[in-house]
């Protein structure tokens, strides 16, 4: 039987575990190992290893990254829009959480939704922009599946794919993926003409390669009505599923791209600023799915020309997946982001 | 989780700089060390002093960028503050901001 100290640390669902240096030391290894055995990028270097389990090993409550080295914090879907309301959401956080910029959107997070409130929307926004000092953008989701039956006016895909009707299903996300680029783009000319600093396509890619072509296509509409337009694409998971297949983008096949493959395409649409996701396995460990995040975005981030900012949330970036995400573990992911991957922001 | 990642790792926006970072990286695409020598230089002061809210707290404050308002002790009625001080900052990074154009515009100025 061992006789190391035993280290609080957390599971991928929140929950408190203890490990040992040793123990925590194998899951670093293993995650890293499973990032490489997935998506063939490069190991984490020995020392980024170490580093990672000294943010992992210490027994404190918090961590944080070196004086001089803070990012720029996005803050997506800014507020909880229940107890301040949502310009007082931005405020706060403005004025209370140092916001670096905050982030307008509708309960609802879906471009499709948003188009029917349109015009409630850039009021709000153009009210916003006369109180706060910190950049304003305006958030939502690509949201491909809302446009399928019974939701939307398209053949849903996920029933039409188990019966092998594949060319049908292809068809309809081609349909689908082609409505929620206008719908996006609708609605970033439209806040942009209200006076918002940036537009944010948040969980771009979640459903699969037809949501990230919309998603693509957006934005380089974007780029070329709203020249001046801050556009921020946020992914969804590590790897674009092939829900189609054959989908590309100026000839790359968007299905089963790698964050490091995913930022150059955004990139070349005309987006500013890129937020690579990656899911944590809610079994593993903290170390376990750190490791693994850091192993997959590494190259992302050394290969990008824009910034990048991580996506830290619940249940991606290393964050467990709980509602009430502890600080002991949000702190680490964000300090290993910042110190291992050289994160321009989270 | 906000204000976990504000106090690990953020700029601090109006506390400090992030504010005047994030607007770089936005609209220019600028990268974190390309848009934090960028702002340090128009504000002449060091990359680090970007993320110091007592370094900022002045220069914000003789700049009128806009100051972070609380009690009875720090209030600046008479100082440029949300769109006042967004024209003031469009200026000083030499940036375009598009709500400060909008309200010139509006506005007949």
């Amino acid at each position: 039987m061992t006789t190391e100290q035993r280290i609080p640390t957390r599971l991928g669902d929140g929950s408190l575990l203890t490990l040992t240096r040793s123990e925590m030391r194998a899951d670093v290894e293993a995650g890293v190992e499973a990032a490489v055995k997935r998506s063939h990028v490069p190991p984490l270097k020995a020392d980024e290893m170490d580093h990672l389990l000294e943010i992992c090993a210490s027994r404190a409550r918090f961590s944080s990254v070196d004086i001089g080295s803070e990012v720029v914090l996005s803050i997506d879907g800014t507020g909880g829009q229940l107890v301040a309301g949502r310009q007082g959401d931005l405020l706060t956080f403005e004025q209370y959480l140092g916001a670096d910029i905050v982030e307008l959107y509708h309960m609802d997070y879906s471009y499709k939704a948003v188009k029917t409130v349109l015009p409630f929307e850039r009021q709000t926004l153009k009210n916003a922009q006369q109180a706060l000092t910190v950049p304003v953008q305006y958030g939502a989701m690509p949201d491909l599946g809302r446009y399928s039956r019974p939701d939307g006016p398209i053949a849903n895909w996920s029933e039409l794919l188990p019966l092998g009707r594949v060319a049908e299903a292809r068809a309809a996300q081609e349909e689908a993926a082609e409505m929620a680029a206008h719908d996006i783009t609708f609605v970033a000319e439209g806040v942009w003409d209200a006076g918002a600093d940036a537009v944010d396509l948040d969980t771009s890619g979640a459903a699969g390669d037809a949501d990230l072509l919309a998603a693509l296509v957006a934005a380089r509409e974007i780029r070329d009505r709203c020249p001046g337009i801050g556009i921020e694409i946020g992914m969804a998971s590590e790897m674009v599923l092939g829900m189609h297949g054959e989908l590309e983008w100026h000839g790359v096949r968007l299905a089963g791209l790698w964050p490091h493959q995913q930022v150059k395409l955004a990139a070349e649409a005309g987006a500013t600023v890129f937020g690579p996701a990656v899911n944590v396995n809610s079994t593993k460990s903290l170390p376990w799915n750190l490791a693994r995040t850091l192993t997959l975005v590494k190259p992302c981030c050394e290969e990008s020309t824009i910034p990048i900012h991580m996506n830290v949330g619940m249940g991606v970036g290393g964050v467990p997946m709980a509602v009430r995400a502890p600080v002991d573990a949000v702190s680490r992911a964000a300090r290993a982001c910042v110190d291992i991957l050289r994160v321009d922001g989270l | 989780m906000s204000a976990t990642h504000a106090n690990a790792a953020g700029m601090g926006g109006m506390r400090a700089a992030g504010d005047l970072v994030a607007r770089m990286q936005m609209t220019r695409g600028m990268r974190l060390p390309a848009a934090k020598r960028y702002v340090a230089e128009k504000l002449r002061v060091s990359p680090s002093d970007l993320s110091d809210p007592v370094v900022m707290h002045d220069v914000r404050g003789a700049l009128g960028l806009g100051r972070i308002c609380y009690g009875g002790a720090a209030l600046y009625p008479d100082q440029p503050s949300a769109m006042e001080a967004k024209f003031r900052i469009a200026g000083l990074l030499d940036v375009p901001v598009n709500c400060v154009d909008r309200f010139r515009a509006n506005a007949g100025l």
